[in-house]
């Protein structure tokens, strides 16, 4: 009687676990993500040297993602989708900021960040922290970068997390966008979080 | 310096830190009431219990626990460690009667009073249900591994504590209903029989599970892409060796735990064959006294 008691208790269980856990699949490249990304928190330094927090970003939809300036394909494909998602908003995109988390420190430093970010728009702040900076927000994303081998001048590529990372204006995260979003769609996931307070 | 910050959490769990140092501090005190009552638990049996504890510790509370979340494959060494390999040593440690003296009185009146012990029996007896346990056991690995479940533990720090958690509390329940001696499992004894079968019966979903993934010819958790991998690897090669960690060490917990089992039933032979040759010596000795007189 107990036995099927607990089965019955665990097939509960199990059926409200498989409800609240799965992924909510928004179109093809866009996963909602509230309650399961942490907040927007960081403590690191802009593209000016002004140390910034997620406080300074309050009030704004802010996208968020990890790359860096040598990044030969996907910080810059990416990038420039999201640049090109804000020209569609229009007059709301002034409420809106890409924060650009640099995974090579060393080599972008901030004459290279603010030349780099300058090029996607207005809206685009590079960000750069020191070692504990960068491991603190790696961790509290769950994202991940390492160095390739040096070649013989001493280049080298970084592997890095390809998420884009968006958070509401209470700084809460709502979407995970993946490689390949069309920018007509983030447009209108941007639009929609903009029309939430 | 580079060494300490490997073995330094990647992630600090005060949780897993209290549950480990209790544990251990358990134990320990556990050896220090028994040997003064001149009961002494010799070498293997702390040696295999701490060793239980150290492995669950190192996957859950040192960088190998950044590794887990950024490769499937080890994420999967993980969960054998946590799931297989871990339990059972620490139940082969028969630590029970250590950690039972090691708890102090007052707790251990709190433990045994009904409106808690009460409650924490039933509980117990309905997940170490021969029918309920295997379940949970192939269900637990299963249900993590749904491609859209995995994707949200690997985001969510909650839910990621809670999958590798009820890894380990369920490898601990299942193989202790599976390896602990009939005489330690105390009134609902599981028969040796039985266990046999359901050993076999958590293998083959297991091996099927792991011959998927395995042999899949896509890429079926995308999470690691878009988060990042802890080094460059394919991430085909990644899969497979995660299926392959799934399909065939996983499965060959089975086969020990079956010798385990078989170790028990002739031990308890041997221990019955010794009481009957006692009960005949005894009855003729018994006999040869009447005749004498």
């Amino acid at each position: 009687m107990n036995a099927r008691r607990a089965a019955r208790a665990l097939a509960l269980a199990l059926g409200l676990a498989l409800c609240g856990c799965t992924q909510r699949q928004l179109g093809h490249h866009l996963t909602d993500v509230s309650g399961l990304v942490a907040p927007l928190e960081f403590h690191m330094t802009d593209q000016d040297g002004v140390p910034v927090s997620a406080a300074s970003y309050r009030g704004d939809v802010v996208m968020l993602y990890f790359g860096y300036t040598h990044c030969l394909d996907a910080c810059p494909t990416t990038l420039a989708t999201l640049a090109d998602a804000i020209e569609q908003l229009g007059a709301q995109s002034r409420r809106v900021r890409v924060l650009f988390v640099t995974v090579d420190p060393r080599r972008d430093t901030e004459p290279v960040l603010k030349r780099y970010v300058s090029d996607f728009g207005p809206q685009f702040v590079g960000l750069r922290g020191t070692d504990a900076q960068l491991t603190d927000m790696i961790k509290r994303y769950r994202v991940s970068y390492h160095y390739e081998k040096p070649d013989a001048s001493g280049a080298y590529e970084v592997d890095h997390s390809s998420a884009v990372f968006i958070f509401g204006r209470h700084g809460r995260a709502r979407l995970l966008a993946q490689t390949g979003a069309p920018a007509s769609v983030l447009a209108a996931d941007l639009r929609h979080l903009l029309a939430r307070t | 310096m580079r060494l300490l910050s490997y073995l330094l959490p990647w992630q600090f769990s005060p949780t897993a830190c209290a549950v480990f140092a209790l544990t251990a501090a358990l134990y320990i005190r556990g050896m220090a009431v028994l040997r003064r009552d001149s009961i002494h638990v010799g070498f293997w049996r702390p040696f295999v219990f701490f060793l239980g504890l150290a492995v669950n510790y190192a996957v859950m509370q040192t960088y190998f626990d950044f590794l887990a979340q950024h490769m499937f494959w080890i994420h999967r060494l993980q969960h054998l460690i946590l799931h297989h390999i871990g339990p059972t040593l620490l139940v082969l440690s028969a630590p029970v009667p250590v950690l039972r003296a090691g708890i102090p009185g007052p707790a251990w009146r709190v433990l045994s009073n009904p409106w808690v012990s009460g409650p924490i029996g039933r509980l117990w007896r309905a997940l170490q249900h021969p029918l309920i346990a295997p379940v949970i056991f192939v269900g637990l690995i299963y249900f993590w591994l749904i491609p859209s479940i995995h994707f949200t533990a690997m985001l969510d720090q909650r839910r990621y504590l809670l999958m590798n958690w009820s890894m380990l509390i369920d490898g601990i329940l299942f193989w202790w209903l599976m390896l602990a001696p009939r005489e330690a499992q105390g009134a609902a004894a599981m028969r040796y029989g039985p266990r046999c079968i359901i050993l076999t019966a958590v293998a083959l979903p297991q091996i099927a599970l792991g011959a998927y993934i395995a042999l899949s010819s896509k890429p079926l958790f995308s999470i690691y892409a878009i988060c990042g991998r802890a080094w460059a690897i394919s991430p085909m090669l990644d899969q497979q060796l995660g299926g392959l960690l799934t399909w065939i060490p996983a499965a060959m917990m089975s086969a020990v735990g079956a010798i385990v089992v078989l170790h028990h039933v002739l031990a308890e032979d041997r221990r019955a064959l010794t009481r009957e040759a006692c009960a005949q010596a005894s009855a003729a000795a018994g006999a040869s006294a009447g005749a004498a007189a």
